[in-house]
């Protein structure tokens, strides 16, 4: 500080006049010990910026290329396929495009793609109005007092392991599902086309509906508080005047608050997909791990995610290493979808989240 | 007139219904949410404390049951490596993004258009798929067997981009005047960015590690692939499997021995004391410090009653 004192006391005829707006020159103050300080700022965080690219260049660079032979052999089949086996592993290895692997082994992944497509769908289908709702009565109706302990109990239900919430999901809340809500439910369910899958037998509570619902309520804190800062968002001018012309509490969330941050909320809703899409343990311990399409809501299925835990070690087995290749594949694919969901939650997101301006003119 | 056709018009007792049902459901909503979050919390309670002992937290594990000392220091360990490698860069990349990357002149944009896009897709990777380029590459491809190190990389690529982006919105937060003050009194750039902006962005990026790292604590299948399982604490960095606590919960709730359940109840009990008081002081920091940020954008009245939340929108998991 002290060798600038020269400079500062110049103000009236700074020689600064010029570079005020622009970054602060230390070139000006001749010091070389500083100039060396921005360099290394400057360079480290350089370093510390490039580094995630780096990291993600050598992650998708591992998945492509381990994943290119079972791209090449498994082709298509692999998304619309029905049958995953891993072929016979003691003896007879094939080529198929100079690609080695065990005779017989056919991987289609269609149970696993239709299971994860299932379980995130459950859980958004749950978790969206159960937040929106919850938004609603924390920003609207409840005082602060008891909205700000609710906000940070959603906070803290974001935070808990995922391996905790699957503990208590496949031995407190799904048996308590499957003994006193299930059965409610099916008994109900009548035999038409999509209500079929609604029928009995429920189970234990280890199946896709157990963990949609668990799913659902991992998601619920994303949109939530997302939902939450939104509706905040919404300046109460509009909301003021509309219920001065006479709506109602459900009239102005109805007409003017949903509308003003409609594509905020499915933003978080699509945030919230990404999330569910790529959710590992909590499934493998409440959906069963079990590789085929469930013949009903309540039975065991998979997703990717869950494959790829459970198979990745047994895979090692298959010693052509076509049954890794053909994992890399799945998680590439995961990989791929996961991505795309949260890019485009984000562009929604940051495309509505400066929302300053009024939409409606008003 | 009109007051008698508002009072009892045709659609009135429709609207007054639906203003209730409104009501009622958002409560319900409310309760719905609320209700399961508290009964997973004293679940696990009620779970872990009947059969509780104390020397859980200092025994090691044995093939009978014992305590699980060397996990939890392997998770503390964990988070500590996750810690210094994923804060130093995480931090210094989110200053990049902030501060120091040139806005493009033109679109006049926000800066670091594809270092931004690169941590975004990042933040994208479920950590199952994190965890299988680790094992892959890490694990088996460099051979440094399951162990330490690379289950440190991993779960520090998991959480890089979200603590670059909390440290650059902390950063974004502080004021234009700040940076105007620091610069007129003829600080260097490295000077005034240590003692003036950083110093007062410091809650927000503490924060953000803070939730990082309690995302990490808690993290499962990435592990598993990366660190392996030990009983005990290993004497090195590579080739040789890691204790951590979130296997004990994942591997023993099911296991033949009782002993073992009660093992993972006191594991998942004490992950979820160690998150709560990671929220719990998170929390505090920004309760304590909300003088501190205010929008650098000159909505300033309107934003300063709002209470900033923790970004929750970008939790990687």
């Amino acid at each position: 500080m002290a060798s600038v004192g020269g400079v500062a006391g110049s103000i009236p005829a700074t020689p600064h006049t010029e570079s005020i707006g622009r970054p602060p020159l230390p070139k000006r103050l001749g010091r070389f010990a500083r100039n060396n300080e921005e360099r290394v700022w400057r360079g480290s965080a350089w370093i510390a910026v490039v580094l995630p690219l780096a990291a993600l260049v050598f992650a998708v660079t591992v998945l492509a290329v381990k994943a290119w032979p079972a791209v090449r052999v498994n082709g298509w089949y692999f998304l619309y396929g029905r049958n995953w086996t891993e072929g016979s592993g003691y003896g007879a290895v094939v080529h198929t495009d100079g690609v080695a692997h065990p005779m017989g082994a056919q991987y289609g992944a269609w149970a696993i793609l239709w299971g994860t497509l299932a379980s995130s769908l459950i859980a958004i289908v749950i978790a969206l109005p159960l937040s929106i709702g919850a938004a609603f009565a924390l920003t609207e109706r409840l005082p602060g007092w008891i909205s700000r302990p609710l906000g940070f109990a959603i906070e803290i239900l974001a935070g808990i392991p995922s391996v905790v919430i699957g503990l208590w999901g496949i031995l407190t809340f799904g048996p308590w599902l499957a003994k006193y809500v299930y059965p409610i439910i099916a008994d109900h369910a009548p035999n038409v086309p999509v209500l079929r899958y609604f029928r009995n037998p429920v189970g234990g509570g280890e199946g896709l509906l157990s963990a949609g619902i668990v799913l659902s309520l991992m998601i619920v804190p994303i949109i939530t508080s997302t939902t939450r800062d939104l509706f905040m968002q919404v300046p109460p001018l509009p909301k003021e005047g509309a219920s001065a012309l006479g709506m109602t509490d459900w009239e102005v969330a109805n007409k003017v608050t949903l509308p003003w941050v409609r594509s905020g909320i499915i933003g978080a809703t699509v945030l919230g997909l990404g999330r569910a899409l790529g959710e590992t343990i909590a499934i493998v311990m409440i959906g069963g791990a079990v590789l085929r399409i469930p013949m009903n809501i309540y039975q065991p299925f998979t997703t990717v995610a869950a494959t790829i835990l459970t198979q990745l070690d047994g895979a090692f087995t298959d010693g052509t290493g076509f049954a890794v290749a053909t994992l890399a594949e799945l998680a590439l694919v995961l990989a791929v979808i996961s991505v795309a969901v949260n890019l485009i939650a984000r562009l929604i997101i940051t495309r509505t989240s400066r929302i300053g301006a009024p939409v409606g003119g008003v | 007139m009109a007051s008698t056709s508002l009072s009892a018009g045709p659609g009135t007792r429709r609207r007054r219904v639906s203003t209730i049902t409104w009501r009622v459901l958002t409560y319900v909503a409310l309760v719905l949410i609320m209700g399961p979050a508290a009964w997973l919390l004293l679940g696990v309670l009620a779970r872990a404390l009947p059969h509780w002992h104390w020397s859980v937290l200092w025994t090691t594990l044995t093939p009978t049951g014992g305590g699980l000392r060397d996990q939890i220091l392997g998770t503390l360990i964990l988070m500590l490596g996750v810690f210094i490698v994923a804060g130093t860069i995480g931090v210094l990349a989110g200053i990049h993004l902030a501060e120091l990357a040139r806005p493009r002149r033109r679109s006049g944009k926000a800066s670091g258009g594809p270092l931004r896009t690169a941590s975004d897709i990042l933040a994208g990777f479920p950590s199952i798929v994190l965890g299988y380029v680790g094992y892959v590459a890490l694990v088996v491809g460099l051979g440094w067997g399951f162990s330490l190190l690379p289950a440190v990389i991993i779960l520090s690529i998991m959480v890089i981009p979200y603590i670059a982006k909390t440290t650059e919105n902390s950063l974004r937060q502080v004021p234009t005047g700040y940076r105007e003050g620091a610069e007129a009194l003829g600080m260097s750039m490295g000077y005034g960015l240590r003692k003036v902006i950083l110093k007062s962005a410091l809650p927000g990026i503490v924060t953000g590690l803070l939730l990082a790292l309690a995302i990490a604590c808690g993290e499962t299948a990435p592990l598993i692939y990366t660190a392996g399982f030990a009983p005990t604490l290993p004497h090195s960095l590579t080739h040789a499997q890691f204790p951590y606590l979130t296997y004990v919960v994942y591997q023993y709730y099911n296991a033949p021995e009782a002993n073992y359940h009660y093992l993972a109840f006191d594991a998942a009990l004490i992950l979820v004391v160690i998150v709560l008081l990671l929220l719990v002081s998170s929390r505090i920091i920004v309760s304590r410090t909300q003088r501190h940020s205010e929008s650098a954008r000159g909505t300033r009245s309107k934003r300063r009653w709002r209470r900033q939340p923790l970004d929750l929108t970008d939790l990687p998991r």
